[in-house]
């Protein structure tokens, strides 16, 4: 007769190694990875901090994206010690990890013995299927997630860069998207700018942005500043933010932006696109570059080519605007190597995508300094150029 | 002969070209027969005092000429200098 499961369970117990939830905070400490490995609302329900989350029913194909070294030490529970013992045996058994123990009496003993509990935020249902995708991705999960629902993202312009970003980033359930633009919608925009209609020319450009974002993502909160930025306003809206994206049309703004950004330490995304060709990089204060580090002086206003209308390929926002999505999500999730310190070229009609190093200018007259010493009246003040661009506009 | 890629804004002072060959042993020598061929870019890329204009960066490959040794970097024919000048541009 085959052995009960209880009688199984018994010999499983009896062969892998134990531990009590007392040594399970030092096991973290000493770089042990801790696995949850009961079901998804269980973990919900609250966690030992640290731990990722890999259900029992995913375990073979999961536990890679949370250790794929076979030597670091594992230690798996569930509720009450019985399915993380099962597990223990499949990953030293059939996986071959070497080092594997099984927490007695589980998290159900974790909290009477009155450890630290953490407990995620509560997310619906409808939302564990909107952002499904998302929470499959190691990378992200619902932790992950979380973050980006929690993001504040602000966006300098609803145009040709600012309508995929802010797109994407609303279908990724960025919680709050700040939109700064003063103009309205325009037949010749609708070329690139996609986030409009035909239906809304003639409607702010904010409004029509906040209409497309709460269509397609109603988690999004939507702030619509109808204003250009300029030195009287900026350090009333930045500070409520957590990453500023960039795709300004003009060189006075670059350089306030960058000049608040540092001094309030919040990362900026950073595109710029003319005709086939669009650059893209991060300005991180502190960590790397800012932007007066690239460029410490502006062309004088008959070489700056922003001012006047250019001529742009519709695409080239799109994937310039993307790209700058991407960058800052990376940024939320603190994953992968964002484009600190490196300025990628794209090159449409050849199709190529070139990086350039970007350093720290030891000397940069702004990033150089502590930013409690950077004052309100050397924010970014280049008066020859608003005067040049304001009537070229 | 090193490469050099011209940016969008240079492209009409050189005859609409993306990028060019030019002679010279170093970065600055390069830069001087790119102006003697095509004189338009001498004042966007030179200050009256014949160096290079603050607001115009000049990269041998993907290193920035001025951690190196400015326009005396040396430079081989298989070399590609980018200009890059400040670009705004969000296409409103």
């Amino acid at each position: 007769m085959s052995p009960s499961g209880a009688e199984v369970l018994r010999q499983i117990k009896s062969r892998i190694d134990e531990v009590d939830p007392s040594e399970v905070r030092d096991r973290l400490a000493h770089g042990a990875v801790v696995v949850d490995v009961r079901e998804a609302e269980e973990w919900a329900g609250g966690h030992i901090p640290g731990a990722v989350h890999v259900p029992k029913s995913m375990l073979e194909s999961r536990i890679e994206g949370a250790s794929s070294d076979r030597s670091v030490p594992v230690v798996l529970y569930c509720a009450s010690g019985n399915r993380s013992a099962w597990a223990a045996r499949t990953l030293l058994d059939d996986l071959g990890y070497q080092h594997v123990e099984s927490m007695t009496g589980g998290f159900t003993l974790w909290k009477d013995r009155g450890y630290d509990v953490d407990v995620p935020r509560f997310m619906s249902a409808e939302q564990r299927d909107r952002y499904s995708r998302h929470i499959l991705l190691p990378e992200v999960g619902i932790e992950g997630q979380q973050k980006l629902l929690d993001a504040k993202v602000l966006l300098l312009g609803a145009g040709g860069l600012g309508s995929p970003t802010a797109l994407y980033l609303a279908a990724a359930g960025v919680g709050t998207i700040g939109i700064v633009d003063d103009d309205v919608v325009d037949l010749s925009n609708l070329q690139r700018q996609v986030i409009h209609n035909t239906e809304r020319v003639g409607i702010s450009k904010v409004e029509s942005a906040a209409i497309t974002i709460n269509a397609l993502n109603p988690d999004v909160n939507v702030v619509q500043h109808k204003l250009r930025l300029d030195a009287s306003n900026i350090m009333s809206i930045l500070p409520d933010y957590d990453i500023v994206v960039d795709g300004l049309d003009n060189f006075p703004t670059r350089y306030l932006l960058n000049d608040a950004s540092v001094r309030l330490r919040i990362p900026v995304v950073s595109a710029a696109i003319l005709g086939f060709d669009g650059q893209l990089t991060v300005f991180k204060p502190y960590e790397g570059p800012c932007y007066r580090c690239l460029f410490p002086e502006p062309p004088p206003a008959e070489l700056a080519p922003s001012c006047g209308a250019n001529g742009v390929l519709g695409v080239l926002p799109g994937t310039m605007g993307l790209l700058q999505a991407t960058e800052v999500i990376k940024l939320i999730l603190d994953v992968g190597n964002p484009l600190i310190g490196r300025l990628a070229m794209y090159d449409a009609l050849s199709a190529t995508l070139t990086e350039l190093k970007v350093r720290r200018d030891p000397h940069c007259a702004i990033c150089s300094r502590d930013p409690d010493q950077i004052t309100d009246e050397e924010l970014g003040v280049f008066p020859d150029y608003e005067a040049f661009c304001a009537g070229a506009h | 002969m090193a490469t050099i890629r011209i940016p969008p804004v240079l492209r009409a002072s050189v005859g609409g070209e993306r990028e060019l060959q030019a002679d010279g042993g170093n970065v600055g020598e390069i830069l001087r027969t790119l102006v003697e061929e095509h004189p338009s870019t001498e004042s966007q890329l030179f200050g009256a005092d014949g160096t290079l204009n603050r607001y115009v960066n000049v990269y041998l490959n993907d290193e920035d000429v001025r951690v190196l040794d400015g326009l005396d970097t040396a430079v081989e024919s298989s070399d590609t200098l980018v200009i890059l000048p400040a670009m705004a541009g969000g296409a409103r």
